[in-house]
């Protein structure tokens, strides 16, 4: 590792272990075919191709590696849900509709390094049987399409990719399928309806889990950018060597995406669970803008339940301040948030809570699909609630109708946009209740009773 | 009966119910752009209607949005009713429905870049390029210049939240944009 040069000012932070990212920044690195091998690329495909497609399957549940894309849901296991004497095609699709608030990783390792995602592929399609895949990839990405589909025709003219690859007789296609700017695409139900050439509307599980029937209800394995990456990590170093990266159950790299009031806002690749949040803001990122003080932290990507800056959290028998929060999924689940898709998004004290809420609740109003009422009508709602607050026409009442409102979305839709949309919404009142009837209007709550502030309250005004 | 016109019919679209009679006389896909949508829907064996979402980005990198007579074209195309085209129109924020400026501008809104200021530069831009965004609601959410030069939106999340405020115009994106001046003076 310590050979490596990186582009000057964007060197990796000594705490960082770069397995993905390994030729981000690198210095002469391009995203062509011949540099990949040069580096060794592909070397893992030919040994793979040498292996039984159950030995990766295998490998890979040993190795504990969970989804990246959010859920955080064992590879191994979500694979395993093949059917077994499964007479249809199987196909495998690359989640890179990467569109959760606060998460840019994906976006690295589709402009930089596209070989390793079409290796990763290809070996996780060689262990499902796939013979069809598509990179469904969100439409703002233009230039990572291109650079994506160039990928493909070069992995193509060397033999890794089409029919009868590497001699092994095993055929496969990827394809590059474009979104059209809608986050529902990165639900894998929602992503597959959009792939057939439909509205993204997400599909009821059960029946529909991809597993069994997805793409053309035939089975179909849904993974994450990154997640398809680390199968050819896992292809390296066999799973049980790739586990003892990271913490038990929390296994492998994770890549941290920061943003928000943090002297240096990036991307940074730790293994699970190594950093504290306070060694990540304070070290890694060079710690918290001049004079100020942490307000909140919201962990996993902006549908993840947000961390006050001045809480404590009890986990196990030990209590800890935000600051010594490990960053791994088990342990965030436990102070009642996630790791989400690892996007950290730090707000400081010069922000107002109402506003952080407002920006959410306005994008998953624009995001909510319209198929299931609660979802539809409720995030609209609290968008228009919010939107009140924020303008200083809300009353203190109208807090608790915003958290009446987010608690009757989650648990009632078909997909876990409920859960995104509601989240927010109900930690930041959970946490930040002061804070958001301090920014209403006490002289406003008899209003509450003309035609106009009725119609606003049923979110039509 | 209602006269087929090409004044916007509020309710019902009786043009995509009749497609005989409908603009295929002044709509026109050149051949190489046909090309291209030809080679797009191999990518799909099982079905057709999966190359809905490829095709409409095809016409859409060449026209510039999608009318109504594209619509029917596409539907024609890969065998479909009008409709099932339509609603996939009408569903997605990265398909244009009017016709966009000579380029197309999105500011990021969501809350890394509106920390970072992105509410602030979709003013300036606005300031530079006079495009008056006053009419811009959910349903139409791009306002042109009126030269024609520029039309701008917001769009959610574009995942790039450590390096806001950031934008796309057209294909080309841009990080950390402090200078609206600056970016517009590149597109002539």
């Amino acid at each position: 590792m310590s050979d490596l040069k990186y582009i000057a000012g964007k060197e990796p932070h000594p705490r960082e272990r770069r397995m993905i990212f390994k030729n981000v920044d690198r210095e002469g690195w391009d995203q062509s075919i011949d540099t990949y091998e040069k580096d060794g690329g592909y070397e893992m495909l030919k040994k793979a191709l040498k292996m039984e497609p159950g030995d990766i399957t295998s490998e890979v549940k040993a190795g504990g590696l969970r989804g990246r894309g959010g859920a955080g849901f064992p590879t191994g296991v979500k694979w395993g849900f093949l059917p077994p004497n499964n007479e249809k095609p199987v196909y495998l699709i690359c989640n890179a509709d990467e569109s959760e608030p606060g998460t840019f990783k994906d976006r690295y390792i589709i402009h930089q390094d596209p070989h390793q995602l079409i290796e990763g592929m290809v070996i996780s399609c060689f262990a499902v049987n796939a013979k069809l895949a598509y990179i469904y990839i969100r439409e703002e990405f233009p230039e990572g399409a291109a650079i994506l589909e160039k990928a493909i025709e070069e992995a193509h003219a060397k033999g890794y990719l089409g029919k009868d690859i590497l001699g092994t007789g095993f055929d496969l296609e990827i394809y590059v399928h474009r979104g059209a700017g809608a986050y529902i695409c990165g639900e894998e139900t929602g992503l597959i309806e959009s792939l057939e050439g439909k509205r993204p509307y997400p599909r009821i599980k059960p029946p529909y889990f991809p597993a069994a029937m997805g793409l053309y209800l035939c089975p179909t394995i849904v993974n994450n950018v990154e997640t398809l990456c680390h199968v050819k990590h896992i292809i390296e170093l066999g799973g049980e060597e790739w586990a003892k990266i990271g913490k038990p159950n929390n296994t492998g790299t994770r890549l941290l995406c920061v943003s928000g009031d943090v002297q240096k806002p990036g991307y940074y690749e730790v293994e699970v669970g190594s950093l504290t949040m306070g060694e990540l803001i304070n070290d890694v990122c060079g710690g918290l803008k001049e004079g100020r003080k942490l307000l909140a932290v919201i962990p996993g990507g902006s549908s993840a339940k947000v961390l006050r800056g001045d809480e404590t959290y009890q986990v196990g028998d030990d209590e800890l301040t935000i600051w010594d929060i490990p960053m791994d999924f088990d342990t965030l689940a436990a102070c009642g948030s996630m790791a989400g898709s690892g996007g950290v998004i730090v707000i400081d004290d010069s922000r107002s809570i109402s506003w952080v809420l407002n920006n959410i609740n306005a994008f998953y109003a624009h995001e909510s699909c319209g198929q299931c009422t609660p979802c539809r009508e409720g995030s609209l709602w609290m968008k228009k609630i919010t939107d009140r607050v924020v303008a200083g026409k809300a009353s203190p009442q109208d807090i608790d109708t915003l958290y009446g409102v987010a608690k009757n979305i989650d648990g009632r839709t078909i997909c876990a946009f409920g859960e995104a949309c509601s989240w927010p919404t109900e930690s930041f009142v959970e946490k930040f209740k002061d804070e958001l009837v301090a920014d209403t209007k006490p002289e406003l709550s008899d209003d509450i009773l003309n035609p106009e502030s009725e119609l606003a309250a049923a979110g039509l005004g | 009966m209602r006269p087929l016109t090409n004044e916007p019919c509020l309710f019902a679209k009786p043009t995509l119910l009749i497609r005989k009679f409908s603009f295929s006389m002044s709509f026109e896909v050149p051949a190489d752009v046909e090309a291209k949508v030809d080679e797009r829907i191999t990518h799909y064996p099982v079905s057709k209607r999966s190359a809905v979402l490829p095709v409409i980005h095809e016409l859409q990198h060449h026209f510039g949005f999608i009318s109504e007579p594209a619509v029917e074209w596409i539907a024609e195309k890969l065998e479909l009713e009008p409709i099932k085209v339509l609603e996939v129109v009408t569903f997605y924020p990265g398909i244009r429905q009017s016709a966009p400026g000579k380029y197309h501008i999105r500011v990021c809104r969501t809350l890394s870049c509106a920390m970072a200021g992105s509410y602030e530069l979709m003013e300036s831009l606005c300031e530079t390029a006079k495009i008056d965004r006053s009419g811009v609601n959910h349903h139409n959410p791009i306002a042109v210049s009126p030269d024609g030069k520029f039309s701008i939106e917001f769009a959610e999340c574009l995942a790039s939240c450590g390096t806001g405020p950031v934008c796309l115009v057209n294909d080309d994106f841009y990080e950390a944009v402090e200078d609206a001046g600056e970016l517009l003076g590149k597109y002539k």
